[in-house]
């Protein structure tokens, strides 16, 4: 089933981190086995903010194994070796979890050339690479996944997240969602649904040099974004190839560094609720959600079959 | 099928639209009056009136204090702060005046039998899936499902509808303010949709039975779904639901479109292969 929730400030920073921990929480019910969250910060100045994790969290039906936590250094350090070799600087690193790091660094090559050195590294996934996108999943419920992470007091302007019932793939990190749109800076993505040309799409684009790391199905969506943007094409354009190739039922977030959008497949088969006014926009697949940082009385709607809507923050 | 002119109501200038076929016609007799109530219905006095506050109560709670309050004979209940809760109002067999003050999430006032329930923000998907009879109003939007499967009854949206509206749907009358999704009446079997507004795709797709008339744009018909004549008799009958249905609305009947069950897939089954090939 899972669920997803976005919220979009327009014009302003605020806590949209406890924001999006209440949003999530109240969504359980529909995706209890791990939660993500693309939060979208007021940044480091010039600055990217990497992170990556080197190994898994595992629970039923992945074909991930646990390791001993003693391996996470070494592979740490490995990454830090490979960060250097690039040609980029490590300002600030911070272990959040065992597995699980956050960098400040300053690279001025190709994204994607740091990105596949990093991930070179044995078990090591880059989680988001971007100016002011923060990307954090893993198992568990969002306010489990937000107090290991310190995720309540994130400011921001933005933030997509995703509480995921695990159908197409094994629960681990890997396979939580959002995902980022490698390797692209800032660009993430939430799903939900069911994608049914997966394979075809999937060995078209690996064709094509773009990298899966897990066998999810929503991944298919963040790399085929990715693939439009690297030829080219606008965001929103991209969103609305998205709806003609993809075959499925679903509805999907998609956020940048400055903007929020939505899709909804052409059987309007998932559900949406949308709130907006002219300071902000929140939309989840229940109100109940919306109503955890809108307690008022609001007037709200369904988006229909096929659209697709872009908001700037 | 043999007696379906001396009923009553047609007497009274209902149900004149008389089918043939599979479909069961189950009309209203007015001298059967008593066999509208369950057994074990609470004798209630719409004048006896009580308000839930729902703040910090779940559906269950919510929905056993309603069936608490109607057993000590309160007719009219007001549920205040709803918060978009799922599950609310479902399962009231009972007459009973409910009034939502706020929004509901999914699946409200589901499976009810008799009651009367205003609500005065928006539903969330499949709002009265379901209902045997009733009235079910909501001032504001609703989500996707809205009247799936009903029986009987009136429900009426005064804003817009998402995708599937009346989907199943085997009697009754839904009324649309606003537009509709995609698929509105996928493989109705019987009753009345109304949308004033604009429909999406699919509109009616394998429909058996049932008669959906649309005052805006179609965007494009399901299989088996055709256009039909609107007689007069149809636009007596939409003047009437349209004054009960509380929409203040300028239609212009005539320019409504009618669209009925072309029953090529009615019977499907029954089809030779070349048929049903025909036939979608």
């Amino acid at each position: 089933m899972c669920g997803i929730a976005g919220i979009i400030h327009k014009g302003k920073s605020t806590n949209v981190g406890g924001e999006m921990q209440k949003m999530l929480q109240s969504l359980k019910h529909r995706g209890p086995d791990s939660t993500g969250y693309a939060l979208y910060g007021d940044g480091e100045s010039n600055n990217y903010i990497l992170r990556f994790k080197v190994g898994e969290n595992v629970k039923e039906g992945s074909s991930a194994v646990m390791e001993d936590a003693s391996i996470y250094e070494t592979r740490k350090d490995e990454v830090n070796k490979k960060i250097e070799e690039a040609g980029a600087k490590i300002h600030k690193q911070a272990q959040i979890t065992p597995y699980s790091f956050r960098y400040v660094i300053s690279y001025k090559g190709d994204l994607l050339d740091l990105a596949k050195l990093i991930e070179s590294v044995e078990m090591t996934e880059i989680l988001s690479l971007g100016k002011s996108l923060e990307l954090i999943k893993d198992i568990g419920d969002a306010a489990v996944v937000a107090d290991n992470y310190g995720l309540n007091k994130f400011n921001g302007t933005h933030g997509i997240g995703h509480t995921r019932m695990a159908t197409e793939s094994g629960v681990d990190i890997r396979s939580a969602h959002p995902y980022w749109a490698y390797p692209f800076s800032d660009v993430s993505v939430v799903h939900n649904g069911q994608l049914t040309n997966y394979w075809n799409n999937r060995r078209t684009l690996e064709k094509k040099g773009m990298r899966f790391m897990s066998s999810c199905d929503s991944e298919l969506i963040a790399v085929y974004l990715a693939d439009k943007i690297r030829n080219g094409v606008e965001l929103e354009d991209a969103m609305r190839g998205s709806l003609e190739d993809l075959d499925g039922v679903f509805t999907y977030l998609v956020a940048t560094k400055d903007k929020l959008g939505m899709a909804k497949d052409h059987m309007a088969a998932k559900p949406m609720v949308l709130y907006e006014s002219k300071d902000l926009v929140a939309l989840a697949s229940e109100e109940v959600a919306i109503r955890t940082v809108l307690p008022k009385e609001i007037d709200t709607y369904d988006p229909y079959e096929g659209e697709v809507k872009v908001w700037q923050a | 099928m043999a007696s379906l002119k001396k009923h009553k109501s047609q007497e009274m200038g209902l149900h004149d639209e008389v089918l043939t076929g599979r479909t069961q016609q189950v009309f209203f007799n007015p001298e059967e009056s008593e066999n509208f109530f369950y057994h074990d219905a609470y004798d209630v006095d719409f004048n006896k009136r009580t308000e839930i506050d729902a703040k910090n109560l779940d559906c269950r709670e919510i929905n056993d204090k309603i069936k608490n309050m109607m057993s000590k004979g309160y007719g009219t209940i007001v549920i205040k702060n709803p918060g978009s809760k799922h599950s609310v109002g479902v399962g009231i067999l009972n007459k009973l005046n409910l009034i939502v003050d706020g929004s509901l999430g999914y699946f409200g006032i589901g499976s009810v039998d008799g009651p009367t329930v205003r609500i005065s923000g928006r539903v969330g998907w499949s709002c009265a899936e379901n209902m045997m009879a009733g009235k079910v109003v909501v001032e504001k939007n609703a989500g996707s499902c809205f009247g799936a499967a009903i029986r009987g009854g009136d429900l009426i949206c005064k804003g817009s509808v998402g995708a599937r509206s009346g989907i199943d749907m085997k009697g009754g009358t839904i009324i649309v303010g606003g537009d509709a999704g995609a698929f509105t009446g996928f493989m109705m079997q019987r009753g009345r949709i109304v949308i004033l507004g604009d429909v999406g795709p699919n509109l009616g797709d394998s429909l058996y039975d049932g008669t959906i008339f649309v005052g805006g744009s179609i965007k494009s018909l399901g299989a088996d779904a055709v256009e039909a004549e609107m007689t007069d008799l149809d636009v007596a009958w939409l003047k009437r639901k349209l004054k009960v249905s509380e929409i203040d609305k300028k239609v212009d009947f005539k320019k409504m479109t009618k669209i009925v069950s072309g029953k090529k897939l009615w019977n499907y089954d029954n089809l030779e292969p070349t048929e049903r090939k025909g036939a979608i």
